[in-house]
């Protein structure tokens, strides 16, 4: 790998006038460093972010909005049972993805900016359709090949409308975790809507997002039972007064560039009694203007069938306890399939 | 900038005073710098976890870690699961079970059981299988690992004495 | 359980224990040395540049950049790579491969050495490599096996594998009254042993010593002396530990040459390690097959014609076909069989063995062929089995040295809880409503023997040392032999001293084909009752001796003490004899292998019956094997550990070849892209769940002295089907290639 020198900024304003043109932020370096070593990036600088203060933090603020410190484990994130307990299918989601040891080092503010697995990364000029078609987008690109985003905890947050704080040269803004993902293109190689030299402090949840813990399920299709990406995968949440659906969200995830949400079909099941038909409708209406690519025609079929599922568990509430394997088809079965 | 820089790691709580390029893993500083070559190699991506070992107390892939930035963490590697010449009861266990064959993969399995335990005593059988998909395996067939793991922690709520 | 083998066989009380690894506490400290864990003062790191094409030529190498990074040392390429003795695309044995070592700039797959990059320090050397942005003429690369051109194998031995025919073929297709003509894709996949191939290189002189992982000692001592012109006893190999094999390191591979050619050009010791992306290159693997199935029965379900025919890639520049239609060849009872491998050019590395070879894909596409027969019969396949319960070798009709694999059905099938199958699929749902399928295969493997020699030292206190070049790459050798050893001297294993993976040492043979334990072993026991035939004479010799006088009896070892064979009264210790006799050590030799005349008139092979639950999400279609319990009969079990571990460890790689393992190629670059653990897929721990393995007991008088058939490699064999069928079973799909994946049951 290509030389670099390696500086540790103990404030955010260090950390800021470190950057230069072809630097990177480091936080748990768990997706850097392997992209380091295959050379598909190749910074001159490091910036370690682990002695920056006051971003390990998990806080309620005044407004009831739930702030995460940018530098906050991903298993530190999940098993905070006060984190756990009011956002389930956040921490599901980060349990179900990678492994152990990935989730000790990993950063949140690392996990949403993880780049996405291109195959040819590792190589010049290959078929963007060759090997696994389903690890490609079928949403989001007009048909173009493109790799689906590979987090697993982005798909809830953006269900419950999480935003990043970002602080720049320019000062501070926030985006929605809705906005940050981007297809790259051949003029602007960005897979996120940062501008070089931003630096994410945290993340939010709005108040209302807690609103949605007793009936809220990530459900993740997968071509091993554990430590696999997705093939398809969904977020669903539900808030149910009366026997009726008062709101609901819904999020695909590893169909497109960017988590999926639809409102649509959100929409749709506003004020309905739960139930398979409604269901099934709102799946339907998830993958509309899906698009396969590669002959992945199954991965439509699969990824409305997941959303189906997922919706269909949220119904039936949030588990007591977090499954053993988070997030399975496996941990999560219900007693009555849908088709036999 | 392919300057080295000074640094210390301390390793099974000796420390360890060394002279590493920004761009050397932990993994390799640890394999030849320290000479403690018990962490193996087996992906280099973070895939695998032979090269898995605890860096304050959690287990972490140390090919997927610069070595600086380890400076200052307390990093525990397999040499340091024994006791002299005692066995822990978690390394005992593994070698009454059969949970190794070629011992290529056995110190990253036992540094994230280790690790595990130590976190989690309280953890459930089927939570210990979703952990223990972190490492992969080419030989065993996975049963014997997880029933030395169940031992160790079994051993651990029952006794503070080592195993036989 | 009785021994009723010969009782001049010393089997004592070491064999059949399911004694703890002796390597064991080595490799839970990290003590355990494998190659790369060896840095000698003064090593140059070494690293290659894999070609991201598979066809063509290479056009640039920017040198010059890789030079002046600072910490590289050399640049290795074809313009300056120095001279090598051996030709690498001579076959100078039957075991040879063809390989890269920078003959040339022509590209003839992706992951072949280019160039070769030497730094003070492995962060430079790879850094060097990265900069030589090696650029390409590419031609199309040919990586589709299903548009390849294929031609009839020529017979020729190791990776040139024989057809067969037995019976009148058209007339057992004519007389089936039911047929199945099916054809069943198996996926290229790579060994991937958890260690990487490496090696650390030195020379002193025209003498060589190797630090690099090896399942043959001897042979691969001979390979490298022929590369470099030196004499094979210049060359030393250490390899005490391997971090598992599975047939990829068994020959040398093109990289281990060029270390061992840089540590001669640079005068300094090489240290070289495969990364996980570089295992998918010129490491071997199991080529992908195609394989054409047609079966027959007549009214009374009896088979009459098994036709296989094995379509296997292959490399543009070498042979080794799959030898898969050979599975259907020793099995099942058919009044006609035939067995046709053909073969086809691919701009891929050379395929070789991986375990199981032939018989693990072979029998993926048999033991699926005969359930799909079986539902055609409507019988249960089990049954159908059994009608076709072969009791000589099918087409030979020799007799089988033992074959218990009645016993394995019969076990496994209780064991399992197969009685009481639904015939049809789809029929049943577990607590969760998950489909469940239940399914099954029958495994069957040779029991081939090779050629060991081993030494015993029987030490004046009574201990001894034994010594072979024999081979842990994981199974167990080490405690293994250690016990066949201490019973040919009757000592218990604690006082056995046992020496291996050093090529010092007299030749162990090849770790491969399940053979190792028997013919070191066979080797090891023919040293140490050389010892004691010496022991024996010695004390007949002797006045002093109880044993006096009893030159014309045999003698027997218990305990460390020769006895007169059926006269428990006259016995003495070992180390009495030796120390009347002036206290010298007492060395014996032997050495192993099977007579011709044996193998000529036996069928010799493992058997065993898989038995496979699958669960099936009726609309997720994701897919758990819950269930899987292997019967096998194997001869002599001398470890019960470590044989049940073999056996659950194939049982895995069974999973993983129903389930997982498949190497994508890009049609435009040809390169494998997905060529690391991330993207290539083996089971972990959360995939196995409910494993059982019994071993059925079965005494094999032929088969060798020990009567040891071997357990390394059948475990994969029956499972795969037996997935496969039980997928069939649960969801009523028959997909016919493996691996399954979500989307095949999706689009069934």
């Amino acid at each position: 790998m290509r030389p670099f020198d390696f500086v540790r900024p103990t404030s955010v304003d260090e950390a800021l006038a470190a950057w230069e043109d072809g630097a990177a932020w480091l936080g748990g370096g768990t997706n850097l460093v392997d992209l380091m070593k295959t050379g598909a990036v190749a910074p001159t600088r490091l910036i370690d972010l682990s002695r920056l203060p006051g971003m390990r933090g998990i806080e309620v603020l005044a407004d009831g909005s739930t702030r995460i410190g940018a530098l906050v484990g991903n298993s530190e994130l999940a098993n905070d049972p006060d984190f756990a307990g009011n956002f389930p299918m956040v921490a599901e989601a980060i349990l179900s993805g990678a492994s152990g040891q990935i989730r000790n080092a990993a950063t949140v503010a690392g996990n949403v900016m993880q780049h996405p697995r291109e195959a040819w990364f590792h190589g010049p000029a290959s078929d963007p359709l060759a090997g696994d078609t389903g690890k490609l987008a079928v949403l989001g690109t007009d048909g173009a090949p493109a790799a689906v985003n590979p987090s697993d905890f982005c798909v809830p947050l953006v269900a419950l409308g999480a935003v990043v704080e970002i602080v720049g040269p320019d000062g501070t803004r926030d985006i929605p975790v809705a906005d940050l993902h981007r297809m790259p293109t051949a003029d602007d190689p960005r897979h996120t809507t940062l501008t070089p030299g931003e630096l994410i402090l945290a993340l939010r949840l709005p108040p209302e997002a807690a609103g949605f813990a007793a009936h809220s399920r990530y459900l993740k299709v997968r071509d091993r039972t554990s430590f696999a990406f997705a093939l398809t995968s969904a977020a669903a949440c539900m808030r149910i007064e009366d026997g009726k659906i008062a709101e609901a969200r819904l999020t695909l995830g590893a169909v497109a560039p960017r988590p999926w949400r639809v409102a649509e079909a959100e929409d749709l099941l506003k004020g309905q009694t739960p139930g398979p038909e409604v269901f099934a409708t709102a799946a339907e209406l998830a993958l509309d203007g899906a698009r396969a690519v590669g002959g992945n025609d199954w991965k439509i079929d699969l990824a409305r069938r997941t959303a189906l599922r997922a919706l269909d568990m949220a119904a039936a509430g949030t588990p007591a306890e977090m499954p053993a394997l988070p997030a399975s088809v496996f941990g999560t079965q219900r007693k009555e399939p849908a088709h036999a | 900038m392919t300057d080295k820089t000074k640094i210390t790691l301390t390793v099974n709580g000796t420390g360890h005073a060394i002279d590493v390029a920004p761009r050397k893993t932990l993994a390799d500083a640890l394999r030849e710098d320290c000479g403690l070559t018990g962490t193996h190699l087996g992906c280099e991506h973070g895939v695998c976890g032979a090269c898995t070992i605890t860096v304050d107390g959690a287990p972490v892939r140390s090919c997927l870690m610069f070595a600086v930035q380890a400076e200052g963490a307390d990093i525990r590697t397999v040499e340091g699961l024994a006791n002299g010449p005692d066995l822990s009861p978690l390394q005992q266990f593994f070698i009454e079970e059969h949970a190794l064959q070629c011992g290529f993969c056995t110190p990253g399995f036992l540094m994230l059981i280790d690790g595990t335990l130590k976190q989690s005593p309280d953890i459930t059988d089927d939570e210990l299988t979703e952990i223990l998909s972190s490492n992969l395996c080419r030989c065993t067939g996975y049963r014997n690992i997880i029933r030395a793991a169940r031992r160790a922690l079994d051993h651990a709520r029952t006794t503070t004495e080592p195993a036989a | 359980m009785p021994d009723t083998l010969d009782r001049t066989i010393r089997f004592g009380s070491n064999s059949g224990q399911p004694m703890t690894r002796r390597d064991g506490i080595a490799k839970v400290t990290g003590a355990a040395t494998f190659t790369a864990d060896n840095t000698p003062d003064n090593v140059l790191h070494a690293v290659y540049v894999p070609a991201t094409i598979a066809r063509g030529r290479v056009t640039s190498l920017d040198v010059a950049a890789a030079e002046a990074h600072p910490g590289v040392t050399h640049v290795l390429t074809p313009a300056n790579r120095p001279h090598l003795h051996g030709d690498p695309e001579a076959k100078p044995t039957m075991f040879s491969f063809r390989i890269e070592v920078l003959q040339d700039d022509t590209v003839r797959y992706a992951g072949q050495p280019v160039a070769m990059v030497l730094g003070e320090t492995l962060e430079a050397a790879t850094e060097g490599a990265r900069l030589l942005a090696p650029t390409y003429e590419m031609a199309p690369p040919r990586v589709d096996l299903d548009r390849a051109e294929p031609y009839d194998v020529e017979p020729g031995g190791f990776g040139r594998p024989t057809g067969a025919s037995h019976g009148d073929i058209d007339a057992g297709h004519r007389a089936a009254v039911k047929s199945v003509d099916v054809t069943y894709s198996t996926a290229p996949q790579y060994h991937n042993a958890m260690e990487t191939h490496a090696i650390v290189a030195a020379w002193d002189g025209d003498k060589l010593h190797l630090d690099v992982p090896t399942q043959a000692l001897s042979m691969s001592c001979a390979a490298y002396a022929s590369f470099f012109d030196i004499p094979v006893e210049n060359v030393t190999i250490n390899s005490p530990y391997l971090g598992g094999g599975f047939g990829s390191k068994a020959v040398p591979i093109g990289p281990n040459i060029l270390a061992i050619l840089a540590a001669r050009m640079t005068g300094r010791p090489v240290k070289l390690m495969l990364t996980r992306q570089q295992m998918f290159g010129p490491t071997g693997h199991r080529g992908a097959t195609r394989q054409r199935l047609r079966l027959g029965i007549d009214e009374d379900a009896s088979l009459t014609v098994i036709d296989h025919d094995s379509l296997s890639e292959t490399s543009s520049f070498d042979d080794f076909h799959e030898p898969a239609a050979g599975a259907s060849q020793g099995l099942y009872a058919a009044g006609a069989l035939r067995s046709v491998h053909r073969g086809a050019r691919l701009d891929i590395g050379t395929p070789g063995a991986m375990r199981a070879p032939g018989e693990a894909s072979g029998s993926a596409a048999l033991e699926c062929a005969m359930d799909e027969m079986a539902e055609a019969a409507g019988m249960d396949p089990l049954e159908f089995r059994l009608k076709n319960y072969a009791e000589t070798e099918p087409g030979t009709g020799r007799p089988y040295s033992s074959k218990a694999l009645r016993d394995c059905y019969l076990q496994g099938a209780e064991r399992f809880g197969w009685a009481g199958r639904p015939l049809a699929p789809r029929q049943m749902r577990d607590e969760n409503g998950l489909l469940t399928g239940w399914g099954m295969g029958t495994a069957l493997f040779p029991c081939p023997m090779f050629m060991a020699e081993a030494r015993a030292t029987l030490r004046a206190d009574g201990s001894a040392l034994f010594e072979t070049s024999a081979v842990d790459m994981g199974q167990g050798a080490l405690t293994a032999l250690a016990q066949i050893a201490a019973d040919s001297l009757g000592l218990p294993v604690d006082n056995v001293e046992f020496r291996a993976g050093h090529s010092s040492l007299p030749d162990g043979g090849v770790a491969g084909g399940s053979g190792h334990t028997a013919t070191a072993g066979g080797a090891l026991h023919a040293a140490g009752s050389d010892v004691i035939r010496q022991l024996g004479e010695m004390a007949a010799a002797d006045p002093a001796s109880p044993l006096h006088g009893a030159g014309n009896a045999s003698f027997v070892a218990r305990h460390g003490r020769l006895y007169v064979d059926g006269d428990d009264s006259r016995s003495e210790p070992f180390a009495d004899i030796l120390s009347r006799a002036g206290g010298a050590d007492l060395v014996g030799s032997g050495s192993a292998s099977r007579p011709p005349e044996t193998a000529a008139q036996y069928a010799m092979y493992s058997h065993g019956a898989v038995f496979a639950e699958v669960k099936v999400d009726p609309d997720l279609c994701q897919v758990q094997v819950t269930r899987l319990v292997g019967a096998f009969a194997a001869g002599r079990i001398i470890n019960p550990k470590l044989a049940d571990s073999q056996l659950l460890g194939g049982l895995i790689w069974g999973i993983s070849f129903a389930l997982h393992e498949e190497a994508h190629h890009d049609p435009v670059t040809g390169r494998i892209v997905n060529a690391d653990f991330a993207g290539y897929h083996v089971p972990v721990n959360a995939d196995v769940r409910g494993l059982e393995v019994l071993t059925v007991h079965e005494d094999d008088p032929h088969v060798n002295l020990l009567g040891i058939k071997g357990v390394g490699e059948i475990g994969i064999v029956g499972t795969v089907g037996a997935i496969g069928n039980a997928i069939w079973h649960a969801t009523g799909h028959r997909i016919r290639r493996f691996p399954i994946r979500i989307e095949d049951l999706l689009k069934a």
